[in-house]
């Protein structure tokens, strides 16, 4: 019987993992030890419904809920000083829970100190854009449309920015093979020749990268060489090589490794 | 659509249906000043740029993808290839990201010797960045000059690792291996030397009336706009935000060094340009300070853990139990504990963030590169606008954007 694999998740597994291993946690505090988090989160909390806080590796994360995302950001942009959105980009948990994770990472450079947002959206549903809020959401935003598939509401220009535009399916999603999947073989093939072309060129030469051993017209065997065209499936004719004429050529000196000088120490 | 009773010439790209002197103009994918594969839709009304379109993703090799079906040490090669002029700055970043998520500590000398390769990264991306936005403004000489330091930097990176562009050379808790014997000198002889270089560049160029009218008042970033496109590094500091994240948020032993953090609030390419030369001032104080902490320190390289990290390669020879376990670690990999991770470092670009989730499995869950370059890229979008063509090449030189970091 052949072994199952999950459909959600292809990304590779560990192969083996002992029945036993629990896997241990990274260490989360209260936001309480900490009195400028504490105060943001108090103050966050007084306006919007807050699922979840916590501090984990010196950094607050707060959960909050998706539609509460623009006010959220700022309310911290305008009355906390967090003056910088440095990351954000989604998590895919379709496999799990059938979500998607969105992270803002906050940068508060007066308070120096960083808050990572955090929401839950399903599969299906479209969260609004912070463009207006940070410029840098703009490409942001793209990236994480291109990638999970996240669509963002009101943003200015919502294309595809690292992948072709024309391209099919969402790269970081758990159930996009590493190898990319059938169209993403087949892309260049199709978008080049058109896809009646798949059945001629066939699948082993589709890769423009690959090399033919027997093909003496494109690529050349250095110190192997045989004259232009040559069929050499069936074995190939011995070519004496011969670079230099043994008296020399007019002009040329010939290499002596008997006078070179091998500089051992560079100067610096 | 073309008809065929009327004679007009048909061009299959080309629409003639403005009514103004708009042209849009294609900048790259392929030119030689973009610094990688930036693509630019370029709005021209006569020479200047109305609007700028910015077209990324030629270089895009899905690092976040690889990531996610790698053991976290066979990663580690492949953030060389991210901000390639200073490789080993991205090897810093993933390794103390993954660090803080096991919570290790590193031995004192593998955090000097970190501490020498950072820095001398940063020599050579501004010696690099120098370079080339001196040959794209057209000072050749400038570029040999500034190429010939490089060299001798990256000889000794190779005398350390091995490799000249793509590094390798930092692990997950700590680094492979000791300094070799001639290291220090040779540092010290290069860092004697260049005051004199930098000052040579500078009179070649402070006061060059054709790098002056290219670089003054050209590019002009406000502070407000480059808080909102999330820049770091130089991008920021020479908008008037005096932020550097190794003195801000110290790692490694930044809070023991003494080092100034050059800022200026004019915020053009000229600023950028002094901040760069500044920056290296500071970076050759730093490296000065670095290298007599070496001495003293003991033999450590490696952190001890023997459930994330390899025992020396003395124990894996001679002890069984310590073969075992790096066996384990090689072919299944270290399980970090579950959590995430957000940690910025100040790489010679910018803010480089390394998000990492992990699930408690040998290969991470999520993976998010936070490539400083990206947003110096977007900027572009806002910045060209009202610029005219010329300016265009200083811009993109001054960002010092790398498209290795851009696509990821």
């Amino acid at each position: 019987m052949r072994a199952y694999t999950p459909k959600d998740d292809v990304q590779k597994k560990s192969y083996y993992t002992d029945r036993f291993w629990v896997a241990p946690q990274v260490a989360k505090s209260e936001v309480s030890d900490d009195a400028v988090f504490a105060a943001d989160l108090a103050a966050i909390k007084a306006k919007f419904d807050v699922l979840d806080a916590y501090i984990q590796v010196e950094q607050m994360v707060v959960v909050i809920n998706a539609n509460d995302n623009y006010s959220v950001l700022e309310f911290l942009k305008n009355e906390c000083e967090y003056t910088q959105l440095s990351e954000m980009s989604a998590i895919d948990w379709l496999a799990t829970e059938g979500k998607f994770e969105i992270f803002y990472q906050m940068l508060s450079m007066a308070k120096r100190k960083r808050v990572r947002i955090k929401c839950k959206i399903d599969e299906k549903e479209a969260i609004q854009s912070v463009e207006k809020l940070f410029r840098s959401a703009d490409w942001s935003e793209r990236e994480m449309y291109d990638m999970f598939g996240v669509v963002v509401n009101n943003h200015p220009f919502m294309k595809r920015i690292l992948m072709p535009e024309d391209w099919e399916g969402f790269p970081l999603r758990k159930t996009y093979p590493l190898q990319g999947d059938e169209f993403a073989a087949w892309y260049e093939v199709d978008k080049i020749f058109g896809k009646e072309a798949r059945e001629i060129i066939g699948p082993e030469n589709r890769d423009p990268a690959r090399i033919d051993r027997y093909d003496t017209q494109r690529f050349s065997r250095l110190g192997h060489e045989v004259p232009f065209g040559t069929d050499i499936s069936q074995g190939e004719p011995d070519t004496p090589l011969v670079y230099q004429e043994k008296e020399g050529v007019f002009m040329v000196e010939k290499f002596d490794a008997e006078k070179s000088v091998v500089i051992s120490d560079r100067q610096r | 659509m073309q008809q065929s009773n009327r004679l007009r010439p048909f061009f299959e790209n080309i629409t003639f249906d403005r009514e103004d002197n708009e042209l849009v103009l294609n900048f790259g994918p392929q030119h030689p000043s973009a610094h990688g594969q930036l693509r630019l839709m370029l709005h021209l009304q006569q020479e200047q740029i109305t609007k700028a379109h910015p077209d990324i993703g030629y270089l895009h090799r899905g690092m976040e993808k690889m990531a996610e079906n790698m053991i976290y040490n066979e990663f580690m090669p492949t953030t060389d290839r991210m901000d390639y002029i200073a490789s080993s700055s991205n090897n810093y970043g993933f390794a103390l990201a993954v660090e803080k998520l096991i919570g290790l500590d590193v031995p004192r000398r593998a955090k000097v010797i970190r501490m020498l390769l950072l820095e001398v990264n940063r020599l050579m991306s501004h010696l690099f960045w120098l370079a080339t936005t001196a040959l794209d403004i057209g000072a050749m000489t400038v570029f040999l000059y500034a190429f010939r330091e490089r060299e001798y930097l990256m000889d000794l990176v190779e005398d350390y690792c091995g490799a000249r562009l793509t590094h390798a050379a930092i692990r997950i808790g700590g680094v492979p291996l000791d300094l070799p014997d001639n290291f220090m000198a040779d540092l010290r002889k290069f860092l004697d030397k260049l005051p004199e270089n930098i000052k040579d560049y500078e009179d070649l160029l402070d006061k060059n009336r054709v790098w002056l009218m290219r670089m003054e008042n050209v590019g002009v970033i406000s502070k407000e706009m480059a808080l909102s496109w999330g820049c770091s590094g130089i991008m920021l500091r020479a908008s008037g935000v005096e932020w550097d994240i190794r003195k801000e948020e110290p790692y490694e032993l930044y809070d023991e060094v003494e080092f100034n953090v050059p800022v200026s609030d004019k915020g053009d390419n000229y600023a950028r340009y002094k901040l760069y030369m500044a920056e290296m001032r500071e970076s050759a104080k730093i490296l000065y300070q670095v290298i007599d902490m070496y001495e003293g320190t003991s033999t450590e390289l490696m952190a001890h853990a023997p459930q994330y990290i390899s025992a020396p390669k003395l124990d894996i020879m001679t002890q069984n139990y310590a073969l075992m376990q790096h066996f384990v670690l090689v072919t299944q990999g270290m399980r970090p504990p579950v959590g995430e991770v957000y940690i910025p470092t100040e790489s010679p670009k910018g803010e480089l963030g390394y998000y990492i989730n992990s699930q408690g499995g040998p290969y991470p869950y999520r993976l998010k590169l936070r490539a400083p370059s990206f947003w110096h890229t977007g900027i572009l979008t806002d910045l060209l606008p009202g610029h005219y063509i010329p300016d265009v090449v200083s811009i993109i030189g001054t960002t010092n954007i790398v498209f290795g970091e851009v696509d990821r």
